[in-house]
């Protein structure tokens, strides 16, 4: 009687663990870099986001511990403008991927705690929809870096 | 003796005519937009990222590839100059022909100390251009261009929407070319060898 108790609880608690595994353990992060601008300008944060899951995943926003303030922000060219916005959420949709990348999603991140020099690397935490959080590793890279990774597939 | 003059007449002005369009408007198989004759030549007063005061003419020699941007702009307008950069890289030595000039659209918080560290983190051909918000309103009209203040958050921080186009003008401050931040660098090196072999060299 006791034993099969026991064997139900862990049943329960083991299909439980599964069903409920957190947004940010589906999230596989890849090609995290930072464009380092000079002072303390604000930089742009870069990262292609990979959901395993069967459902659509948001990235709800970051914070770091190098940077006051992070910001998930679209970049847009509408009628010959450059404009930036605030998004709320970045849905990554389910076995698919979402990408930060120059002139479209990006984290913006503000008022560096020290300065940040290219080649050092930066720990940014990623929340997700559910409140989850990913540490991702960052690599800083110089300002006039051009990003040809994500069109050229290396 | 009619019959002579009349030839004069027409050698003359076929060379007038030669002349003329090596000087003026010599057509160029540009690959980008040209806006050769429908855009005013290149004329501001501004002052560059080392605090002097200058006016177009003071670039007139060099090919100039004018963007309008700020360095609170932490992905567009670097993406654009890191592209500018590879651009001028490609063209070797001939890149000392050109320059960049980045004018600020956001001359309250863009002094020339902080333009010369910005622009000079992308490329040694880069000029950095503030000052005075009329003048560069002056500048921006000038080129059909426009910009405006975002609403600013709680801490005070701005974002400032801005036109994305890059002109390139010749040796002569004359308005040649019209690119788009998504421009082929191909066609940027193409059309600035064509604009530095054209024109006045210094
Ligand atoms: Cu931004």
């Amino acid at each position: 009687m006791n034993v099969r108790c026991l064997c139900v609880v862990l049943i329960c608690a083991l299909s439980c663990a599964t069903v409920h595994a957190n947004d940010a353990q589906h999230i596989h992060a890849s090609h995290g870099w930072i464009r380092v601008l000079p002072g303390d300008l604000p930089a742009g944060a870069y990262v292609t986001l990979q959901n395993d899951s069967d459902r659509v995943v948001s990235l709800t926003g970051a914070s770091s511990p190098a940077y006051t303030e992070v910001m998930l922000h679209q970049s847009s060219t509408t009628g010959g403008m450059s404009r930036m916005t605030m998004v709320d959420a970045l849905p990554i949709p389910a076995h698919g991927n979402a990408v930060l990348a120059p002139a479209g999603y990006h984290l913006m991140l503000m008022k560096a705690v020290h300065p940040i020099k290219p080649g050092d690397t930066v720990k940014l935490a990623l929340k997700f929809g559910d409140g989850s959080t990913a540490v991702i590793d960052f690599v800083a890279r110089p300002a006039n870096t051009v990003d040809d990774d994500t069109n050229a597939g290396h | 003796m009619k019959l002579r003059h009349a030839w004069l007449l027409a050698f003359a002005l076929i060379v007038g005519l030669l002349l003329g369009g090596c000087q003026r408007n010599e057509p160029l198989p540009l690959r980008l937009t040209d806006v050769s004759g429908h855009m005013p030549d290149l004329d501001f007063a501004l002052t560059d990222d080392a605090g002097q005061a200058v006016t177009g003419a003071d670039y007139h020699g060099k090919v100039v590839l004018l963007y309008f941007g700020y360095t609170h702009c932490p992905d567009v307008c670097p993406l654009t100059l890191a592209h500018l950069h590879v651009v001028m890289e490609r063209l070797g030595p001939l890149a000392d022909g050109a320059r960049i000039l980045f004018v600020s659209v956001d001359p309250a918080r863009d002094t020339p100390a902080v333009m010369r560290a910005y622009v000079s983190a992308f490329d040694a051909h880069a000029t950095g251009l503030t000052g005075d918000a009329r003048a560069i309103e002056a500048l921006s009209k000038r080129y059909r261009s426009a910009f405006t203040r975002e609403p600013a958050s709680s801490d005070g921080s701005y974002e400032v929407s801005h036109s994305s186009a890059i002109y390139l003008f010749d040796r002569d401050g004359r308005a040649r070319a019209l690119a788009t931040p998504s421009a082929s660098q191909d066609d940027l090196v193409h059309d600035l060898h064509l604009l530095l072999d054209t024109g006045t060299k210094p």
